[in-house]
Order: structure tokens, then C-alpha cells, then sequence
């Protein structure tokens, strides 16, 4: 017997998966946030959540490392990215291919063995929180900068820039006036892929700062270890509003651009 | 010049060793058999044979594989045909169904982690009034992390894809399975190819959705189920990464330093094949229309229009 099935029908099963295990799921985190341990409505969450000082500190620090971290890779990856992208300096893909590289070796491991090595040539990491932390941060997350950085600025109009140069811009020019502008949607989404999972991070900052700092993902771990389901789902959806306020952000600067986390590797 | 293009290389260059450093020491003194790093104890191969007597590295390296292997096809074919099926439907649908991808593409990791959690844990408590920890929790999790990475792979390469090709193929008596098969299939496989090795990364390096979704099964039988990143991560918070970590850590770096290797490789062998398949088509195209020019002087259009007939069947 043959089955008839429209081209159509073929994206129940995904738009199903979709449904039970990412948007029922979110909504149950909501039901969940605005419920008590009894299951009855109630703000305890809320008021825990914005009673506490301590929460409120952490909310605050992570979003400081989160923003610090990205300015970090930013910092280092633009350069980089334009180094590679640019074919004077670069014509070899391999060498692209090793900064995405350390991504397939295990992040945990990785991130031990970073802790490992900053303990033996000195820099303590108990004693330097917040150091070993930056430096597993921007290790972890420069891949990540790197490649949406890189992608843009293979397609930079080469003939604007030196059209800037030749109508009278000096080199600073050039940059903020024309390769700045034309990277903008890189820019913005190599900081989407690192902000936010910094701030939601779990083993870099507990493995790096031995347990010193504390990031939102740290403190919803916390939550999910104790079982607190309503307060560990008060905070995710802290995270998600976070998460909704960012994609709005950054849908403002690139229209076009898909999201395309990794989608290069 | 030669000055900046120093300073150029001397950039990339300390940026990797920053990056590599610590993969590079884990890897040096993998050959020698002493508990702590920084002390060498002479050169020697221990620390592998140790590496393949630790039934919990063994068991842990295990049920990584298994989970990266099925959650990656459970991925690939739900991905691939929710593509699909997304490109022939209607605008409204298409558009719910793009933004239900793009959740969880833009979600923090954590966030999606607890809430399939906090949802098994109601359900358990609710609905089966028995805890569903287990390999299929965890596996669910991990299809979650990978299948959009798979539709968004897929669905660029379908709407490169000329969508005459698939009617003809009705036209030509290709039943509409057939047709997929045979002609959509081969065109997007590329797509679909590198969806399936993003969702094994992704699945081989994750530790949150692992430490919230899994239960017990796999090869850790009746006991909770540890993945590679689960295992050294309590392993790296009681004290330093154990010696034969190390060891595997060397492994690990070979085969993917391999990879990288065949896939450039390829890459450059691509590019000059493409080179070269450019110029051929140019060639024949030319010698076609010559031969076109050729015949309609004779007044024999009619003869060349039967060969073309002929060609395309």
C-alpha cells in the first residue's frame, strides 16, 4: 500500500518536536515562575528574586562580565578577523580553520586544563577570580567573534574603501567612516553570540574562579541542584526577557542577516 | 610593508598560542607518568595504557559517542524534513515555524535546559507519577540543541535549489516521492551533511543540557548516565584534571587536527576543480552555439531541434 504524503505534511513531525520540547516547555517555566511550591499563583519568586540582594548581584555582575567579555573579543577578534579576511596578509583557509579548531576539543576540558595551567605557572586562581575567569571567558568565546567577524569582512567593497582614501581620508577615516559602517551586522552578531552566553555560563566561571563568582548560570544551577523549580524558572525568565530585549537590539542593525551560530564551521 | 606584515603574523600568531597553550601542555606532558602538571618524570607511554584500563573514562567516552551518533541522525532527519516541508507551505506557516526555530537558536543554553527539566519534572510528577530521567530525556535535550542548526543548514540550500528541476521531473512521470528523492534530496545534501556534523559537535561538547536531562542507562546501566563533560567536570572540580585526561586529551587533538587537515585539503581541491569545470563549460557552450550558428545558415533547424530533444531524454 503507498502512503500520500504532501510535500507539506513533511514538517509536522519538526513542527511538533518544536512545539512539545521548546514552546510548551518556556510556557510551563512561565506557569511555573508566577506559582508557589503548593502550586497555587503567587509572586514569591518574584519578590524572592528582587528582595535579595544577593541575586540582584549577581544579575548585576554578570551582566558587567557579560559586556566586559564581549568587549574583550571584540577587541581582539576585529583585528584578527580583518588580518585574516584581509588577502595581503592571509590567502590560507587552514589558518582560519585553526582558530575554529579549538571549538571541537572539549570545553570542559579545555577549561581544566587552562585552570591547571594558570595554578602551575603561578596565577592562582583562587586568588585571582576574577583574571582567570576573563582569560577562560575570552579563550572560550573568541572562536565565536571570529568567524561572524570574518564572514563580513570577506564581502568589504574594496573600492569604497580606497574611494575614501582617495577623496582625503586618512587612515582613522577610513576605518570609522567606511570599514566600521560596513561591518556593523558582524559586529552585532559576533556580540550577540557572546554576550549572552556569557552571562548564562556555567563551568568557566565555577571551574576558574573556584567558585568566587558567581554568573546567573551559576545561580540557576544552584536552583535546579536544590530542586527550587520556582525560583530557578523566576530566573530563566529574567533570562529570557534578557534574551528577547537583545534579539530586538540586535534585529534593529541587521535585517537580513540570519543568526547563523557555528553555521560556518 | 614588511614591518606591518610582521606585526601582522606576530598577532595571529600569539592570539592561537593563547588559544592552544593550555591544549598544548595537557598534550606535553601527557608523556610522562606524573600526578601533577609542571613535573616531569622522563618520557613515557603510561598514561595511554592507563587511559584504556579506566572503565569510567572508557564507559564515559562510550555513551558521549552513542548520544553525539543518535541525537545527530534524530536531528538530521526531522531537521531535513521540517525544511522541507516548511519550503513548499504556506507564508503563514513558514513564518511560525521560522520563528519556533529561531528560539531556540537564540536561547541561552541554560534557560532551554531547565525548562525541559522543570517540564519533565511536572510531567513525572503529574502525569506518570514516576521520574522520566533517562537516556530518551536526555536525547530529547539533545535533538533540542541541534535541530534548528539542521533546518537552518538545509533551508539555504533549498532555496538555492531551481525549482524547475522537481516539475520536471513531474512532467516526466516521477512520482512526487520519487522526485524528492531523487531530485530535491541530492541538491540540498550538502545542507544536510553539514547540519549532521554540527549537531555532533554540538552534542559532543555540551554539559548543561547533559547534567539537567540525563537519568540513568547507557552503558552506566542501573547508575545516572555520565558523558565525557560531565565526568571531567566533577572530576576538575574536586581537584586537577586527572593524568589520563591528558592522555586522551592528545588523542582527541589528533583526530580533530586530522579533520581539519582532509577538510582543507578538500577545499583546495574543490577550488581548482571548479576552476577547471568553469572552463570546460565555457568551452563547450561556445562550440554548441557554433554549431547552432552553423546549422540554422543551412536552413536545418529542424534536425538540431530532434538531437536536443533526443539529449534531454
Amino acid at each position: 500500500m503507498r502512503i500520500r504524503i504532501s510535500r507539506k505534511n513533511l514538517a509536522v513531525p519538526y513542527f511538533i518536536f518544536l512545539v512539545l520540547f521548546i514552546l510548551i516547555p518556556i510556557l510551563i517555566i512561565i506557569y511555573y515562575a508566577f506559582t508557589n511550591a503548593e502550586g497555587y499563583f503567587s509572586w514569591d519568586a518574584l519578590v524572592a528574586f528582587f528582595s535579595s540582594y544577593t541575586k540582584l548581584n549577581v544579575l548585576l555582575v554578570s551582566i558587567l562580565i557579560g559586556l566586559f567579555n564581549t568587549f574583550l573579543c571584540l577587541l581582539i577578534g576585529y583585528p584578527l578577523a580583518y588580518l585574516l579576511s584581509n588577502k595581503k596578509f592571509n590567502k590560507n583557509y587552514i589558518l582560519v580553520m585553526l582558530f575554529v579548531m579549538p571549538m571541537w576539543i572539549n570545553f570542559v576540558l579545555r577549561t581544566g586544563a587552562l585552570r591547571d595551567l594558570l595554578n602551575w605557572i603561578g596565577i592562582n586562581t583562587g586568588s585571582y577570580p576574577l583574571t582567570s575567569t576573563m582569560i577562560g571567558m575570552v579563550s572560550n568565546y573568541l572562536p565565536f567573534t571570529i568567524l561572524p567577524l570574518y564572514s563580513t569582512m570577506l564581502k568589504l567593497d574594496q573600492s569604497q574603501i580606497e574611494a575614501a582614501s582617495d577623496l582625503g581620508c586618512n587612515p582613522l577615516q577610513v576605518f570609522t567612516k567606511s570599514i566600521i559602517p560596513q561591518t556593523i551586522p558582524g559586529i552585532v552578531s559576533a556580540a550577540m553570540m557572546v554576550f549572552m552566553p556569557t552571562m548564562s555560563s556555567y563551568v568557566i566561571s565555577d571551574t576558574l574562579s573556584e567558585g568566587k563568582i558567581t554568573l546567573f548560570g551559576n545561580s540557576i544551577y544552584l536552583s535546579f541542584t536544590n530542586s527550587d523549580w520556582n525560583g530557578g524558572s523566576f530566573m530563566a525568565l529574567i533570562m529570557l526577557i534578557i534574551v528577547f530585549i537583545s534579539m530586538i537590539f540586535s534585529h534593529k542593525f541587521d535585517k537580513k542577516e540570519d543568526v547563523q551560530r557555528g553555521s560556518n564551521i | 610593508m614588511i614591518l606591518k606584515k610582521i606585526f601582522a603574523y606576530s598577532f595571529i600568531y600569539l592570539v592561537l598560542l593563547f588559544l592552544y597553550l593550555p591544549v598544548f601542555v595537557l598534550i606535553a606532558f601527557s608523556f610522562t607518568n606524573s600526578a601533577n602538571l609542571g613535573i616531569w618524570n622522563g618520557f613515557s607511554f603510561d598514561l595511554y595504557t592507563a587511559l584504556f584500563k579506566d572503565s569510567e573514562i572508557m564507559i564515559a567516552v562510550g555513551n558521549t559517542l552513542i548520544i553525539a551518533v543518535i541525537s545527530a541522525v534524530v536531528a538530521t532527519v526531522l531537521g531535513t524534513l521540517g525544511a522541507i516541508g516548511t519550503f513548499y507551505s504556506k507564508k503563514r506557516t513558514r513564518g511560525v515555524i521560522e520563528g519556533l526555530t529561531q528560539i531556540p537558536v537564540v536561547n541561552a543554553e541554560i534557560v532551554m535546559a531547565l525548562s525541559l527539566t522543570v517540564m519533565f519534572v511536572f510531567l513525572g510528577s503529574y502525569v506518570f507519577r514516576s521520574s522520566l530521567f533517562s537516556f530518551w530525556t536526555l536525547l530529547i535535550g539533545h535533538v533540542c540543541l541541534a535541530v534548528p542548526f539542521v533546518y537552518l543548514n538545509v533551508k539555504p540550500k533549498l532555496m538555492q535549489m531551481d525549482p524547475s528541476l522537481y516539475e520536471a521531473a513531474l512532467d516526466l512521470g516521477a512520482t512526487p516521492r520519487r522526485a524528492l528523492t531523487r531530485i530535491v534530496v541530492p541538491q540540498i545534501l550538502p545542507g544536510i551533511a553539514s547540519g549532521f556534523l554540527l549537531s555532533i559537535t554540538l552534542s559532543l561538547d555540551d554539559f548543561i543540557i547533559t547534567a539537567f536531562t540525563r537519568g540513568p542507562g547507557l552503558l552506566n546501566g542501573e547508575g545516572q548516565i555520565e558523558t565525557l563533560s560531565t565526568l571531567v567536570q566533577a572530576k576538575i572540580k574536586k581537584g586537577p584534571i586527572p593524568p589520563e585526561l591528558r592522555a586522551l586529551t592528545t588523542i582527541i587533538f589528533i583526530i580533530v587536527l586530522m579533520i581539519v587537515l582532509i577538510r582543507s585539503l578538500k577545499i583546495n581541491f574543490k577550488k581548482k576543480e571548479s576552476k577547471h569545470l568553469k572552463k570546460r563549460k565555457a568551452f563547450s557552450q561556445a562550440t554548441n552555439e557554433r554549431a547552432y550558428y552553423r546549422n540554422t545558415s543551412s536552413n536545418s533547424i529542424s534536425i538540431n531541434l530532434s538531437k536536443e530533444e533526443k539529449k534531454n531524454d
